[in-house]
């Protein structure tokens, strides 16, 4: 059985582990020890990072489904925070480095390409998830309100997804993978309603 | 086989050289050897930097080696570079066949020693919006089609790579249907500017960017210029190319590189040079239109893209 307390002594550690990655690329970036197509290479980890912490936040609300792991929801806001810090990373990279702000330029692209498309709105449904991530919003929101909102992960997942999905040329094993993995954690939520929907609160 | 004076030295003995004369010093050796390398294409550079031009500026040799499209060594840019290490371009035969006086298969070495091996710098512009200047060794390809003997009726050239999963590991995984496959109109491929190309910056054809015999259409997007071809067929229909069988609505046949039509996952209208950091404006035909627009003045080219 781990408790809260074990959860939350990680938090630390964990808070170290995820910023880190952050951390190296600009390193990697500004020393120019990114590869030949750094601003690529960038938003490439950037987003791959993003969408795999979106996925844990899912994989966490289902893990503690069991018993022992119970506690394990302590961590979830932290590292939806932190998939919130990646996304805004990786959407700046795009409309500093990659378009230099040229905002004509990335409105059509935004309009136009589907994968950017997808991308966007899944960023835009993040903020209001990042925004009501403090005790005293969800306080004030009442948690029900505050639960409602925090369904639209589930669009974003989808959606991020199909913005790695349909920007891969050929082999697309590992968006489908990812597509995978989001698709059975929600058919495990919706199946744990079914047949117990008096837990679903 | 002509030779240039950059390849007097073959690369690898080059190489060899330099490992043996710092062997003693193992742990410093790789840098040694690839920095070494590179100051030999430096002092090669005013060559190539002649035909160059004045907007453009070469990339290195790193850079042209570590960062390919050619998904028989894997999807990644790196992949090549990482994965191509046990392929073995040497012996190499060309078949030709299709509409041709007589099918035959060609040495390569008796190839090359009936064509005048020339330096050509070229923009390279993929799909994906980036693009590279790279210092290509080839000879054109009207000189081998000569040497084939197409009949009248032969309208379109089809290429292919070679085949060898053991060799090739992408090719084990069917990501695209394999041997890749490509294709020019005849008079596209009889044009001046399209090149077989056996080499850059003075070497043999690395690997990772289709050892030992390649095509270069300089006007057109990269994955139109095949690597590693081991047939070439004449044909009097438009043949089936690889990116167009896997999603006909995002590649055409005809790929001409062109700023105003755009591929849905990327907008055409810009490109990033390999080392450059802000976004450069595409040029029309990848800015070759003197030498080409006129193979296209009775073409819709944005429904022929």
């Amino acid at each position: 059985m781990f408790s809260t307390r074990n959860f939350n002594r990680s938090k630390p550690v964990l808070f170290i582990l995820i910023l880190f990655p952050s951390l190296l690329w600009a390193y990697q970036f500004i020393t120019g020890n990114l590869g030949v197509n750094p601003i690529e290479k960038l938003m490439d980890e950037l987003g791959l990072m993003a969408l795999r912490l979106i996925i844990i936040t899912l994989m966490i609300t289902t893990l503690s489904n069991i018993k022992s792991l119970k506690s394990i929801v302590v961590l979830r806001r932290m590292i939806g925070l932190f998939a919130f810090y990646y996304v805004c990373l990786h959407f700046s990279t795009y409309i500093v480095l990659d378009h230099f702000l040229d905002m004509q330029f990335i409105i059509q692209d935004i309009i136009k390409r589907p994968f950017i498309t997808f991308g966007f709105i899944s960023f835009l449904f993040l903020i209001p998830l990042a925004s009501t991530s403090t005790n005293n919003i969800i306080k004030r929101l009442g948690f029900k309100l505050w639960k409602k909102i925090h369904y639209l992960i589930y669009p974003v997942a989808i959606l991020a997804s199909m913005h790695f999905y349909v920007l891969v040329r050929a082999d697309k094993t590992e968006p489908v993978i990812y597509m995978g993995i989001i698709i059975l954690l929600l058919l495990h939520r919706i199946f744990k309603r079914i047949t117990r929907p008096q837990l679903a609160q | 086989m002509k030779i240039l004076g950059s390849e007097i030295t073959p690369y690898k003995t080059y190489l060899n050289r330099r490992k043996f004369i710092k062997g003693s010093l193992a742990s410093a050796m790789l840098a040694t050897v690839t920095s070494s390398a590179f100051a030999n294409h430096d002092s090669d550079l005013p060559i190539y930097t002649k035909n160059l031009n004045e907007n453009d500026k070469l990339n290195s040799y790193e850079e042209i080696t570590t960062y390919n499209n050619f998904y028989e060594f894997g999807t990644h840019k790196k992949h090549p570079h990482l994965n191509s290490g046990n392929f073995k371009p040497r012996p190499w035969t060309i078949k030709i066949d299709g509409l041709v006086k007589k099918p035959q298969t060609f040495d390569l070495e008796k190839i090359l020693s009936n064509v005048t091996i020339e330096d050509r710098v070229y923009r390279l512009r993929c799909v994906e919006a980036w693009s590279m200047v790279i210092p290509w060794q080839g000879f054109q390809l009207s000189e081998l089609i000569k040497m084939a003997e197409p009949l009248s009726s032969a309208k379109y050239v089809q290429f292919v790579t070679v085949f060898r999963p053991e060799e090739m590991p992408g090719q084990q995984k069917r990501t695209i249907i394999w041997p890749y496959r490509e294709g020019l109109r005849m008079d596209e491929a009889m044009n001046p500017l399209t090149i077989l190309a056996t080499g850059l910056y003075g070497h043999e054809m690395p690997n990772q960017n289709g050892a030992p015999i390649r095509l270069v259409v300089p006007w057109k997007y990269g994955f139109k210029s095949i690597k590693s071809i081991v047939e070439i067929r004449f044909l009097d229909t438009q043949p089936e190319t690889s990116w167009e069988t896997l999603a006909p609505w995002e590649y055409g046949f005809y790929a001409n590189v062109n700023p105003n039509v755009n591929h849905p996952r990327w907008s055409q209208g810009t490109e990033r040079r390999i080392g450059e950091f802000k976004r450069r404006e595409t040029l029309m035909f990848n800015g070759y239109e003197e030498e080409v627009a006129h193979l296209y003045k009775d073409l819709d080219l944005t429904k022929f893209y």
